[in-house]
C-alpha cells in the first residue's frame, strides 16, 4: 500500500525539481503521442526544442523566442502575485484584450498625428484599459463577495466581442476599403512598438517584462506586500489577524495583473501583430497561467518557464511547418506540461511510503 | 425590425434545446460541488465529451451511441482530475484550470477530420395525436429523448440527495470529509464516484451542443457553456431545482439575444452575443451574498493523516 505522509517543511530539492521532471515527462509523453499521429518522436520534440534555438534557421527563430516570451512573461508576473495570495484572474486574456484595444485606440484616434509623447501614452492608456477591466472582478469581489474566478472569465468572453465590434466598426481602417481591421500601426512611426535594436526581436515590451520580474522579485522578496501576499496564500486566518486587509490584497493584486495584460496586448498589438484585427489575441493570457505554475509562482522561475513556452510555440510553429504536426498537438502538449506538473507538486509537500496493511 | 417575426411557441420549444447541454453540465457538477470538490474543468470536459460523441455518432451512424460515448470520454477525462486532485492532492482551482486547457487542445486535435461533416439527426418524439396539438405539442411532447433524460436526471438527483442514504452521505462528505472518515465512509471513493458522474453529465451536455444544438463540430464550439454551467451551480445554491430554472433562464437569453439579432434589432450583434456572458455576471452579483449554502468542504484538500 503506498501512503502519502506530509512533510513538515516543503521539500527545497523537489521545489526546484519537480518543474524539470515535469517537462522531460511531458517530452517523454508528447513523444508518445507524436508518434501515435504517425511523426517521429525524436524528430518532433528536436524540433521544438532544439531547432528554434539551435537549429539551421536559428538566426531567425531566437528574435522570435523574446517576442513571444515577452508577454507570456508580463502577464504571468502578474498573475502570480494573485495566485500565490489564492486570488484567481484567469480572466488575464480579456485584459489583454481591452489594453490593445484602449492603447491602440489612443492612437488611432490622433492619427496622423507624429509626437514623441504619444507611445509613451498609448502604454498608459493600455495599462489602465486592463487595469479597468480587472477591476471588475475585483470590485464585485470586495464589494458583494462575487466568485472571482467567474467573473474574470466571462469578461474574456465579454472582450473577445467588443474586439470583434471594434475591429468591425469603430477602429476600422478607414481606407481600408470595407476589410475588417484596423490600420497598421507598424506603419505609423509614433505609434509603432518598433525594435530597439533591429533584428534582435526585442522591443520595449521585453523590457518591460524584465523591469517586472525584477519588480515582483523585489516586492516578495523585501517587501511588506509581498509578505503578505505570502502570508495571505499561507494562512488567510492569521493574514487577518496579522492586519492583512483582504480588500485591499485583491484590488491590489487583480489591479496589478490586470495593468500588466493590458500592457502586454498594447505591445503586441503595436508591435507584432500591426492591427486591431477580430483574431490578434493568441491565447497568450491563457498560456501565461500555465507559466506561472511553471515557474513555481517565482519571479525568476517565471521568466524561465516564459522563454521555455515560448520556445514550444516556436518550435510547434515549425514542427507544423516541417513534419505536418497539427497546430493543436502544441495545444495539447502544453496542457499536458500542467498536468504533470500539478501532479508532481504532490512530491514536494509529501513523502510517499510504502505500508502494510489497510490504510485510510 | 420586426419582432412579429419571432414565435413565443417555437421559443420555449428552443429554449429547452439550447437549455439543455447547461443543465446536464450544470447538474453533474452539482453533485460533484456536493461532495465538496469544486471541478473547474467542465468546459474542459464538455469540448472533450462534444467530439467524443460526435466522432462516434458519425461513425456507428447512431447518436445514442454518441450520447454514451461522450458519457465515458467526459468521465475518462474527469478521472485525470481525479489523480490530481484526489491521488497527488493538487489544487483544485489549478488542476479544473489545466483540465480545461488540456480538453481544448485534445478536442480539436481529435476533431480535425470531423470539421465540416454532417452527424446522423436524432430522433424526435412523434406521438400520434399528442406531438400535433398546438401550443402544447412543440413545448413538451416533440423533443429528442436526451432532452427528457436530462429532466428525468434533475428529478434523480434531487431525489437522491433529499431522500437516500447514499445522498445523505455524499452530502457528509461535502461538508465535513474529516466527520465523515471518522464515520468510516472512504471519502476518496465517494469522491471520485462524484467526479466522475460530473464528468459523464459534462460529456453528454458537450455532445449535445454537438450533435442536436448546433449541429456540427467546431473547434473551440462549447464557447464558455461550461463555465456558465460552473455559475449556474452558483446560482442555483447548489439546489437541483434551482439549476433547472437557471439553465431555462439562461437558454432563454441566448435563444432570445439569437432571436432579436435574426429580426435585426437596432443593437450590433456582438453586444447581444455578449449578453449572456454579462447577465451571468449580473446574476452572480445579487446571488452572492448568500454564502451559507455552499458545502462548507467545497474545494478542500482531504488527506488521511492517521
Amino acid at each position: 500500500m503506498i501512503v502519502l505522509e506530509k512533510r513538515p517543511q516543503p521539500s527545497k530539492l523537489w521545489a526546484y525539481g519537480t518543474p524539470v521532471l515535469a517537462v522531460l515527462l511531458t517530452m517523454i509523453f508528447g513523444g508518445l503521442l507524436f508518434a501515435a499521429l504517425g511523426k517521429n518522436p525524436v524528430d518532433a520534440i528536436r524540433t521544438i526544442f532544439f531547432d528554434p534555438v539551435f537549429g539551421e534557421f536559428a538566426f531567425y527563430y531566437r528574435p522570435q523566442l523574446l517576442v513571444k516570451g515577452a508577454p507570456l512573461v508580463l502577464i504571468a508576473i502578474g498573475l502570480s502575485l494573485g495566485f500565490r495570495a489564492g486570488i484567481w484572474n484567469i480572466g488575464a486574456e480579456g485584459q489583454y484584450i481591452i489594453g490593445a484595444l484602449c492603447g491602440a485606440g489612443v492612437a488611432l484616434a490622433v492619427y496622423p498625428l507624429e509626437a514623441f509623447w504619444l507611445f509613451p501614452l498609448m502604454i498608459m492608456a493600455g495599462a489602465l484599459g486592463g487595469w479597468a477591466w480587472a477591476m471588475i472582478p475585483a470590485f464585485l469581489k470586495v464589494r458583494f463577495g462575487t466568485n472571482e474566478i467567474l467573473v474574470s472569465l466571462m469578461l474574456v468572453y465579454v472582450a473577445e466581442q467588443l474586439l470583434a465590434s471594434m475591429a468591425l466598426g469603430l477602429l476600422r481602417n478607414p481606407d481600408g476599403f470595407g476589410f475588417p481591421g484596423s490600420r497598421n500601426l507598424q506603419q505609423y512611426p509614433s505609434a509603432h512598438n518598433a525594435e530597439l535594436i533591429a533584428g534582435t526581436g526585442m522591443h520595449l515590451g521585453v523590457v518591460f517584462a524584465l523591469i517586472a520580474v525584477i519588480f515582483a522579485y523585489v516586492l516578495l522578496s523585501r517587501h511588506m506586500l509581498g509578505f503578505q501576499i505570502k502570508l495571505t496564500g499561507a494562512a488567510p486566518r492569521a493574514a487577518k489577524f496579522a492586519g492583512v486587509n483582504p480588500a485591499r490584497l485583491i484590488l491590489v493584486c487583480l489591479g496589478t495583473s490586470g495593468a500588466l495584460a493590458g500592457m502586454a496586448g498594447l505591445f503586441e498589438v503595436a508591435g507584432p501583430a500591426g492591427q486591431v484585427s477580430i483574431d490578434f489575441n493568441v491565447g497568450y493570457g491563457f498560456t501565461a497561467i500555465i507559466v506561472a505554475f511553471l515557474g513555481r509562482l517565482n519571479p525568476i522561475g517565471i521568466l524561465l518557464a516564459g522563454g521555455l513556452m515560448a520556445l514550444t510555440y516556436i518550435g510547434g510553429e515549425i514542427a507544423q511547418g516541417q513534419l505536418g504536426l497539427p497546430a493543436a498537438a502544441i495545444d495539447l502538449f502544453q496542457g499536458m506540461l500542467l498536468f504533470f506538473l500539478l501532479a508532481l507538486d504532490v512530491l514536494t509537500n509529501y513523502r510517499i511510503r510504502l505500508r502494510k496493511g489497510e490504510a485510510a | 425590425m420586426d419582432l412579429s417575426a419571432i414565435n413565443p411557441v417555437l421559443l420555449i420549444a428552443s429554449l429547452m434545446v439550447a437549455a439543455t447541454p447547461i443543465l446536464l453540465a450544470a447538474i453533474g457538477e452539482l453533485v460533484v460541488e456536493k461532495a465538496g470538490v469544486l471541478n473547474l474543468g467542465v468546459e474542459g470536459m464538455m469540448i472533450v465529451g462534444a467530439i467524443c460523441g460526435f466522432a462516434i455518432a458519425v461513425n456507428t451512424g447512431s447518436p445514442l451511441v454518441g450520447f454514451v460515448a461522450a458519457a465515458i470520454g467526459g468521465a475518462v477525462l474527469s478521472l485525470l482530475f481525479v489523480l490530481l486532485t484526489q491521488v497527488a492532492l493538487a489544487n483544485q482551482v489549478a488542476s479544473g484550470l489545466a483540465l480545461t486547457l488540456f480538453g481544448l487542445g485534445l478536442s480539436a486535435l481529435m476533431g480535425q477530420s470531423y470539421v465540416g461533416v454532417k452527424p446522423p439527426a436524432f430522433a424526435k418524439l412523434d406521438i400520434p395525436g399528442i406531438s400535433d396539438l398546438p401550443v402544447v405539442g412543440p413545448i413538451l411532447f416533440s423533443h429528442d429523448l436526451v432532452l427528457y433524460f436530462g429532466l428525468a436526471l434533475v428529478a434523480a438527483v434531487w431525489a437522491v440527495l433529499k431522500f437516500t442514504r447514499a445522498g445523505l452521505i455524499l452530502r457528509a462528505v461535502g461538508e465535513s470529509h474529516d466527520a465523515a472518515h471518522a464515520l468510516g465512509y472512504k471519502v476518496v471513493r465517494i469522491r471520485t464516484m462524484a467526479i466522475l458522474f460530473g464528468g459523464a453529465c459534462a460529456g453528454m451536455g458537450g455532445a449535445y451542443i454537438s450533435l442536436v444544438r448546433v449541429p456540427q463540430w467546431t473547434e473551440g464550439m462549447t464557447a464558455g457553456v461550461g463555465w456558465i454551467a460552473l455559475a449556474l451551480v452558483v446560482f442555483a445554491s447548489w439546489k437541483p431545482w434551482r439549476v433547472l430554472l437557471g439553465a431555462y433562464l439562461f437558454g432563454g437569453i441566448t435563444v432570445l439575444q439569437l432571436n432579436l439579432q435574426a429580426a435585426g434589432v437596432a443593437v450590433p450583434v456582438e453586444y447581444l452575443a455578449m449578453s449572456p456572458y454579462v447577465i451571468t455576471i449580473l446574476v452572480l452579483v445579487i446571488l452572492s451574498q448568500q454564502k451559507s449554502s455552499a458545502p462548507a468542504a467545497l474545494g478542500r484538500i482531504f488527506h488521511a493523516s492517521q
